[in-house]
């Protein structure tokens, strides 16, 4: 089954084609790796899928329904989830609260209930506090779940932002360059942390990566991009041979 | 009772302030003069807690929350006069009306305003102040009742110190609730981050709606208190310097921070209203010159309120 479909998507800034009549589609339960020089419109295709940007052109179908120009707020409720490349997190509030805030968007009580502290209030804060304390947990970030994020360090600051998409419960996620600035131990422990992300939550996942030994590690299609466009989509050892992914990424050929 | 148990140790407190503040005024230690400046005290901090809500708490910078403050005046002073009310039980529905119209008008003015960021919203909302200030000026021109330029004048006294502590001690603990909730914390996602709030799932457009007319709601309550205190109004007490009033005691008092803002409210009225027991007439207007040299002190002291812990 596709989770998401994307068709002939289209987006310019200013004249620059940034996203190109691009079309793929990710299957239920697979990682799907995006790679491609820096400006050839991964993170803008992210942008377009989570809703930041509304394209010009072109369709985005989730589960079989048009989410085209969805608000990010409602494609959150409907299962995707993202993480940005420079890290957006609530940085005055605590690691505790940057989770909460993520499972009680999704609506457990109302504002009456709030004021009046109903039963329903208690239950919904109960709920949402068990279920980030179990990110928390999964995460390692115990220790640290009543600091304020911006005093994390980077690599818990990555794990947090990872537990904050988690907690909206999606079904896909769209990771932004999760790797940027690691080493390589932090790197290994990043892919074996996504697979295992992939099987407890059963989410589908899509990321864009430049640490090609993460990439071509945990995904099981990639798709190449270069100025806008989608030069290959395929396995990642299919991906490694293509000429043309070499000639605009790669350089030269990996073994 | 449930309602109450979250803010049993700030109830206490209240109460017993209530309570020293009573044995002062019925033992006449505290002139007439001193008991009108505590209750304003208390109308300034219950608007101001309004404009922490859209600026400290939700981050959007009102220069305008002066103008909410005077729709409600203005609203109770007409309301009150031309019905002629000058009972408590009669004046509740009032105060009902006066904030449901302030809040109304924030939340039709904010629809569009709202989208804009930072300074532009600034602009926006100082263009809406000065808008209100006019229409106060040329009032009369619509009722003669509003007095225009003149100043409104003849209004019920209807407030006193147990009606306007005792409401604000209830929309304080309304308001904790909804900061101690969900909403709060949405309030203070987007404070930090509106773009990565949205992508978890928070509808920003509608929290910050919800935000500001809420904050406006609360500037009509403190309004309508305020005009049935002073018995007059004129429209200079609700123009820009007023706004920036409650920004600077928002400020003070810590961005964010119920108690600092009610403490801040309290310095604010006290050096103001202070300063004019102290200082002889000839020499008043110096507290034009002493304010603002102790602002600048506080925020090198405690740049982020002086609620807040002292600052590396």
């Amino acid at each position: 089954m596709k989770v998401l479909e994307v068709i002939n998507l289209e987006k310019s800034f200013g004249g620059v084609k940034a996203v190109d009549d691009v079309s793929f589609f990710i299957e239920q339960g697979e990682t799907f790796g995006i790679i491609g020089p820096n400006g050839a419109g991964k993170t803008t295709l992210f942008n377009l899928i989570s809703g930041i940007y509304t394209p010009d052109n072109g369709k985005i179908i989730f589960k079989g329904k048009d989410i085209t120009g969805f608000m990010p707020y409602k494609l959150s409720h409907i299962g995707i989830a993202r993480t940005f490349q420079n890290m957006r997190l609530f940085g005055s509030l605590t690691v505790l609260e940057n989770i909460l805030s993520a499972v009680l968007s999704k609506r457990p009580y109302n504002i009456f209930q709030a004021v009046f502290r109903t039963n329903g209030y208690t239950k919904g804060e109960k709920n949402a506090y068990n279920m980030a304390r179990e990110l928390i947990d999964f995460f390692g970030l115990n220790e640290k779940a009543d600091y304020p994020a911006n005093s994390l360090s980077y690599g818990e600051q990555r794990r947090l932002e990872l537990a904050r998409a988690l907690a909206t419960g999606p079904s896909l996620m769209l990771i932004d360059e999760p790797g940027a600035g690691m080493n390589p131990k932090e790197i290994g422990d990043l892919a074996s942390m996504i697979k295992t992300i992939k099987d407890k939550f059963s989410v589908t996942i899509a990321i864009i990566e430049h640490q090609m030994n993460l990439i071509m590690n945990i995904s099981d299609r990639i798709m190449a991009m270069d100025f806008g466009e989608v030069i290959t989509t395929s396995t990642p050892q299919e991906v490694k041979k293509d000429k043309r992914v070499i000639e605009a990424y790669l350089g030269e050929e990996l073994d | 009772m449930r309602f109450l148990k979250e803010s049993k140790q700030f109830l206490v407190v209240a109460f017993i302030i209530y309570v020293i503040l009573k044995a002062l005024f019925v033992f006449g230690v505290a002139s007439s003069y001193i008991q009108q400046i505590v209750q304003y005290a208390v109308i300034i901090a219950l608007t101001s807690i309004g404009l922490n809500i859209i600026y400290g708490f939700t981050g959007q910078f009102s220069l305008g929350h002066a103008a909410f403050y005077g729709i409600g005046a203005y609203t109770s002073a007409y309301l009150t006069k031309v019905l002629g009310i000058d009972s408590l039980f009669s004046y509740i529905p009032v105060l009902m009306a006066c904030s449901v119209i302030s809040g109304l008008i924030g939340f039709l003015i904010g629809i569009p305003i709202l989208k804009l960021k930072d300074d532009f919203l600034a602009i926006a909302t100082l263009g809406f102040g000065t808008l209100v200030r006019v229409f106060f000026d040329n009032s009369d021109k619509i009722s003669d009742v509003l007095g225009g330029s003149r100043g409104f004048v003849g209004i019920p006294k209807i407030t006193n110190l147990e009606l306007v502590l005792f409401f604000t001690l209830f929309i304080i603990v309304i308001t904790r609730h909804m900061i101690n909730s969900r909403f709060g914390l949405f309030w203070r996602c987007i404070k930090d981050d509106e773009l990565a709030a949205s992508s978890i799932g928070i509808n920003t457009a509608n929290m910050k709606l919800m935000a500001f007319t809420y904050g406006c709601m609360l500037a009509g309550f403190g309004g309508a208190f305020y005009a049935n205190l002073y018995t007059f109004l004129h429209p200079s007490n609700f123009d820009i310097l007023k706004s920036i009033d409650f920004l600077i005691i928002v400020i003070i008092g810590g961005m964010g921070n119920i108690v600092g803002t009610i403490l801040a409210s309290f310095i604010w009225v006290g050096f103001i209203e202070g300063l004019r027991i102290i200082l002889p007439s000839e020499v008043l207007d110096i507290r034009w010159v002493v304010i603002p040299i102790l602002l600048i002190f506080i925020m090198m002291w405690r740049p982020y309120g002086i609620m807040a812990k002292k600052t590396k």
